[in-house]
């Protein structure tokens, strides 16, 4: 048999959270240590660009991205959103489970995400291959906009944050040259990365596809793996560093006062010394 | 008599902590247990979200130094600026041109040596597009667990940050034993710009490779306040429908109020206004004195950058819309007539 010849490429990670929807109202639990989350869930918006932009970037360059793993870290109904990105267009899914009730921080996310990166690396030991993540900028539930950077260090890996263009430049190979238009305070800023790197997305970076009904019923047939912390030796590293003491509404605002005129408007914002 | 017996005091007290802390006796005196602030600085001044964490870096109630970073010939006034900030008692300074633009490669482990080697317990910057880009590489490199945009201080260890875009606050207590933190830049008052006299020590810039250039920037031109520390600000909304409408509408408003101009999500998708102006859970978050929403319905994600407000106006036309559910003062009315006559009576 003749050896498979070397499949050099890109191959691309994404990760996907599953958050409660950003459209539902969220309600403190009962004992105040956390927001009721057996409401509608779905794929954090931000991850849904991550994986848009790599299924973009493989419509482009069909040969050179040679595969786009979606990784999710969650209960076992984290695989609705891992379903979603591999009908998105994704070749296959890692799901790292985890119990209904853990807590992971980003750190921890981190960690675990790293310690796949790894397995995967080793398992397609080619050394011209290029890697890259895709991580959203932040996930709509906890707001931390921490774990693509995070990652980054653990892997030691250049960054690019806040993505909202991106451009290869060479061949997809490592420690080739990568643009990426980043979103800063007051306008943008350009930076060149190198391959390997860790991307995270900005809103502005693409306009998410829906998933057609063939391609959820082609999701289901696609490579779907199962690992547990253990499996990476991640149980202890992956333990909460911080107590949630406390989750309480934010201050009401007193609100909802009408006015009947411009006039009256003028009046009552000259009272208040405002303007 | 009084000068001997001064040193004899601070002797005995150095002896007492040397019993108490066997471990550390070496070195107790030498190392400092203190607080460790990123001033983010641009153009020679200091940005006013490191001057906002610096109050809060002050409620955790530890000795507070600032660490200052930059191009070569760039840090200088910056560093001398910084001495006489209240609040801070040293200012360290590491000068490089790998430390230009702010780059997280370099300076992430930059912060991480400077926090280990000198014993800092807090590492803290403003919650900003370089905070939230640097601290979390330097937290996981610390293998800290970082606490994000806090809101409160509560003691070292625990602090208050929204979650879920602003609609729930958690308290969160930390037990890492270094702790890293940025602070939402609305949520402190700034610390004053004079006041105090802190000492400059220059730190060693490693020589680090960093395998990211900084290619540009393009930064919006305007000779309006600043939209994150404006006392006022004019937001437009998709109600605009074009960017004629936006700078003809929204922009002669702000100026008259002397107001930064803001926008909602789907105006600036629209194109209407730059995304620089987004206020949002995924823009802005600000807390001006007033803030003005014009033809805005006030989706969550909206309210989330601008709900701390302290008097909110909202000016739409659909009586029903989210967004009078906050506003102090709402009028329901065509902006189209109403912004044109509002200008009038604001210019008087």
């Amino acid at each position: 048999m003749l050896p498979t010849p070397a499949r050099q490429g890109l191959s691309l990670l994404v990760g996907v959270k599953r958050c409660v929807d950003y459209a539902v109202k969220i309600r403190i639990r009962p004992d105040g240590k956390g927001v009721d989350t057996d409401v509608k869930n779905s794929m954090n918006p931000f991850d849904e660009i991550a994986v848009e932009e790599a299924v973009r970037l493989r419509e482009k360059h069909k040969k050179e991205i040679t595969r786009i793993a979606a990784v999710s870290i969650g209960p076992a109904k984290a695989a609705d959103v891992l379903r979603q990105a591999l009908a998105m267009g994704a070749d296959d899914a890692i799901h790292v489970e985890v119990g209904k009730d853990a807590v992971l921080e980003p750190l921890a996310v981190s960690k675990i995400l790293a310690a796949v990166t790894a397995k995967e690396m080793e398992k397609n030991a080619d050394e011209k291959e290029a890697w890259a993540w895709h991580l959203g900028k932040q996930a709509i539930d906890d707001d931390a906009s921490q774990t693509g950077q995070m990652l980054a260090a653990k892997l030691n890996w250049p960054q690019a944050t806040f993505a909202s263009k991106l451009h290869f430049k060479g061949k997809f190979a490592k420690g080739e040259k990568v643009e990426v238009t980043r979103e800063v305070d007051g306008g943008l800023a350009t930076v060149e990365t190198t391959l390997p790197f860790v991307l995270t997305t900005d809103l502005r970076l693409n306009e998410p596809r829906y998933a057609s009904l063939p391609n959820i019923m082609k999701a289901k047939k696609k490579p779907f793996q199962k690992l547990t912390l253990k499996d990476l030796g991640l149980e202890e590293d992956a333990k909460p560093r911080l107590e949630t003491l406390e989750v309480k509404e934010p201050p009401k605002r007193q609100g909802g006062a009408k006015v009947g005129s411009v006039d009256e408007l003028v009046s009552k914002l000259q009272e208040a010394g405002r303007i | 008599m009084i000068a001997l017996a001064t040193p004899a005091r601070i002797s005995l007290r150095g002896a007492a902590r040397m019993h108490t802390t066997p471990l550390r006796s070496f070195s107790a005196s030498s190392i400092s247990r203190n607080t460790l602030l990123f001033i983010e600085h641009k153009e020679g001044n200091i940005n006013p979200a490191s001057l906002v964490a610096l109050t809060a870096a002050g409620k955790i109630g530890k000795e507070v130094h600032g660490i200052v970073v930059g191009k070569q010939g760039e840090t200088d006034g910056v560093v001398e600026k910084a001495t006489k900030v209240s609040g801070l008692s040293k200012v360290l300074h590491a000068s490089g041109d790998k430390y230009a633009s702010n780059l997280p490669e370099p300076l992430a482990p930059l912060l991480q040596e400077l926090v280990s080697s000198k014993g800092y317990t807090h590492l803290i910057a403003g919650h900003t597009a370089v905070g939230r880009d640097v601290l979390p590489r330097a937290a996981a490199l610390l293998d800290s667990s970082q606490v994000s945009d806090i809101v409160a201080v509560h003691s070292e260890d625990t602090f208050e940050r929204p979650i879920y875009a602003g609609n729930a606050i958690a308290k969160v207590k930390t037990s890492d034993k270094i702790k890293v933190i940025t602070v939402r830049g609305t949520a402190f008052d700034k610390a004053a710009l004079e006041g105090g006299s802190a000492q400059a020590e220059a730190v060693d810039a490693k020589d680090a490779e960093s395998p990211t250039t900084f290619l540009g920037e393009k930064i919006n031109q305007s000779s309006r306040p600043d939209l994150a520390t404006a006392p006022r600000v004019v937001s437009g909304g998709r109600a605009l429908k074009s960017a004629e409408n936006f700078e003809k509408y929204i922009e002669p408003l702000a100026d008259a109020l002397n107001a930064a101009v803001g926008a909602s999500r789907a105006a600036v998708d629209a194109g209407y206004a730059d995304n620089a102006l987004q206020v949002g859970q995924t823009g802005k978050i600000i807390a001006p004195e007033l803030y003005v929403a014009v033809g805005i319905s006030g989706a969550i994600q909206h309210l989330a950058g601008m709900k701390d407000s302290k008097t909110i106006v909202a000016i739409n036309k659909d009586e029903e819309a989210p967004i009078f559910q906050i506003a102090d003062l709402g009028l329901v009315a065509d902006l189209y007539n109403a912004v044109p006559e509002l200008l009038e009576k604001v210019k008087k």
